[in-house]
């Protein structure tokens, strides 16, 4: 789509309008990007408030964040859930992505949008409702409520992305490893896992953030003793104006932004080899 | 694991896909669909039968305020998005990919960015203290500090800013698998770079233009942090109502008003299904 053509072929684009699309770009891109640059200097601030520019280096808030059991806690616990619920959708969604891409039986669609359907369900409708239902179980406070919800709402990126991809899975490698003699555990560890493994591990990575990201359960699940880092920030927000809070701020965005570049280089890898395993069984 | 074998086995292999997708929908219907279920259910039956919660949301002024406001707020929301979002993905699908895969990343790492630290960033810059009254009262042009947080105009900035993204990506998708080569077809036969524009880019990225809408029109009516810190008390989404409904024990009317989100919410899911498939629509939501 970008091939270059001979001059005579170059598209006319009016200069005035060419000026103006580029303004407007560069103003959006700024105010998208320009609040996430604005925390970082806060974060390094010597002050006791908020104040810019800040009128010295230091490292106090760090210093804060590293030192006190709250923060600490909260990062950690939130780790531990992001963790089991990156295990748990992962497990579930991986073989469940398999069955609905290569199955063909009645509904399929239906539950193929009933799976989907936590990433677009307003998540305060999830919170409520489980809210209510763990209430009545009297878990409300246990990082295993969380850890139970979460993995619903992680489920639909291991289903897409693994679903994704499989879309242009080459079946007849795995007719070969059959025929070979191997069993169908067999081929599924050692062809087809390895072949779909970039989507796995990117939907397990955005299962991961998805859950130490969430907010809106953990307001109404986590209870007083379940919590996790965002609860912890909603906390500090609210309440303190400490710049502690810049600080956390700051290593999030660092930490998702590491995170989802990973995630980005496995989809990319996993669309390459997409197109790599087609051109094997083209030959 | 459950692949076919044989083509005799087709029927066993496709319990096997079935067998496959079980354990999920096992999970998924205990503890998701089960516990939304049995919300749903308490709105019009606590403790008995009952209309009544759905009768006071639509009867009571300050309700029927509300859902008013949550629809207008994301409309507007979504507008500006559209008109924001519309030339940046438009210059980002042509320009080269190197340039594009670079501007992307100022798109991408605010996507990243967890709502709750972007929101915050939005409190530090509105704030009575914060970046953008000093930065007015030194330059003059005020004298003394404007109320910029807690008020309507926050909410939309700062929702847009959320937002934005979820319009950008799936226009940009769209967009760049328009093939140029039309364009300078229309523009070899005669047609003026605006119409060629009017006539062939703008039909052809419709289908993002609908996906980018209808993907944060329904995010927006949801929304629930975002309203919650930088708007107001004349700002309540129905999203902040139903935590406060619940936080004061009004359960079944919280539910009630649940409801009445979720319908909202399915409705425009359907139509989002219906016109652009499943995987189409939501393979570029969150890449």
């Amino acid at each position: 789509m970008t091939r270059k053509y001979p001059a005579q072929g170059v598209l006319k684009r009016p200069r005035a309008v060419g000026i103006w699309l580029g303004t407007i770009t560069a103003l959006v891109l700024f105010y998208l990007i320009f609040p996430i640059l604005v925390i970082v200097p806060l974060s390094f601030s010597s002050a006791k408030y908020l104040s810019f520019p800040p009128p010295g280096f230091s490292l106090q808030w760090y210093q804060n964040f590293f030192s006190r059991s709250d923060w600490l806690g909260a990062a950690r616990l939130s780790i531990w859930i992001g963790l089991i619920v990156m295990i748990l959708a992962t497990g579930l969604g991986t073989p469940a992505a398999l069955g609905l891409v290569r199955g063909r039986f009645p509904g399929k669609k239906v539950i193929n949008a009933f799976i989907i359907s936590p990433l677009i369900a307003p998540v305060i409708i999830v919170a409520i409702g489980v809210y209510f239902f763990y209430a009545l179980l009297g878990l409300v406070g246990s990082p295993f409520a969380l850890i139970l919800v979460h993995t619903c709402l992680a489920v639909p990126f291991v289903v897409i992305n693994v679903s994704a991809t499989l879309q242009g899975f080459d079946e007849r490698l795995e007719y070969a490893a059959m025929s070979l003699g191997a069993t169908p555990w067999r081929t599924f560890w050692q062809v087809t896992l390895p072949i779909i493994r970039p989507g796995v591990m990117a939907g397990a990575l955005f299962a991961f953030i998805s859950s130490f990201d969430e907010l809106i359960v953990a307001l109404f699940v986590s209870g007083t003793t379940a919590v996790t880092l965002p609860r912890k920030m909603w906390q500090s927000i609210r309440f303190e104006i400490d710049p502690t809070i810049a600080a956390v701020s700051t290593i999030l965005i660092i930490f998702t932004t590491a995170l989802f570049l990973a995630a980005e280089l496995f989809r990319r890898r996993s669309e390459r080899l997409r197109t790599s395993t087609a051109a094997i069984a083209a030959e | 694991m459950a692949l076919p074998a044989t083509s005799s086995g087709r029927d066993a292999s496709q319990r096997g896909h079935v067998a496959l997708v079980l354990p999920l929908l096992i999970y998924l219907g205990v503890f998701y669909a089960y516990p939304v279920a049995a919300m749903m259910f308490r709105s019009i039956h606590e403790p008995r039968w009952t209309a009544d919660n759905f009768a006071q949301i639509f009867q009571t002024g300050v309700y029927l305020q509300v859902l008013w406001l949550t629809v207008r707020i994301s409309l507007i929301v979504t507008v500006v998005s559209l008109v924001l979002g519309y030339p940046v993905a438009y210059v980002l699908a042509r320009v080269d990919r190197a340039k594009s895969n670079l501007l992307m990343i100022l798109v991408l790492v605010p996507f990243w960015t967890s709502i709750l630290v972007r929101t915050y960033a939005w409190m530090v810059l509105l704030g009575q203290q914060g970046i953008i009254n000093q930065l007015l009262l030194s330059l003059g042009v005020i004298d003394e500090p404007v109320r910029l947080l807690n008020t309507t105009f926050a909410v939309y900035v700062a929702m847009v800013h959320v937002l934005l993204p979820f319009m950008i990506l799936p226009l940009y998708g769209v967009m760049r698998g328009i093939d140029e080569n039309l364009l300078r077809a229309a523009q070899s036969l005669g047609a003026r770079p605006i119409n060629a524009f009017r006539q062939v880019v703008l039909p052809l990225s419709l289908p993002g233009v609908s996906a980018g809408c209808l993907l944060v029109f329904i995010l927006a009516l949801g929304f629930f942090i975002t309203p919650a810190l930088v708007g107001g008390p004349q700002d309540l989404m129905i999203a902040v109502l139903v935590q406060q409904q619940v936080d004061l024990f009004n359960w079944p009317l919280a539910s009630a008003l649940a409801v009445v989100l979720l319908a909202a919410a399915l409705l425009i899911f359907a139509i989002f299904v219906r016109t652009l498939g499943v995987e189409q629509a939501f393979g570029r939501a969150r890449t």
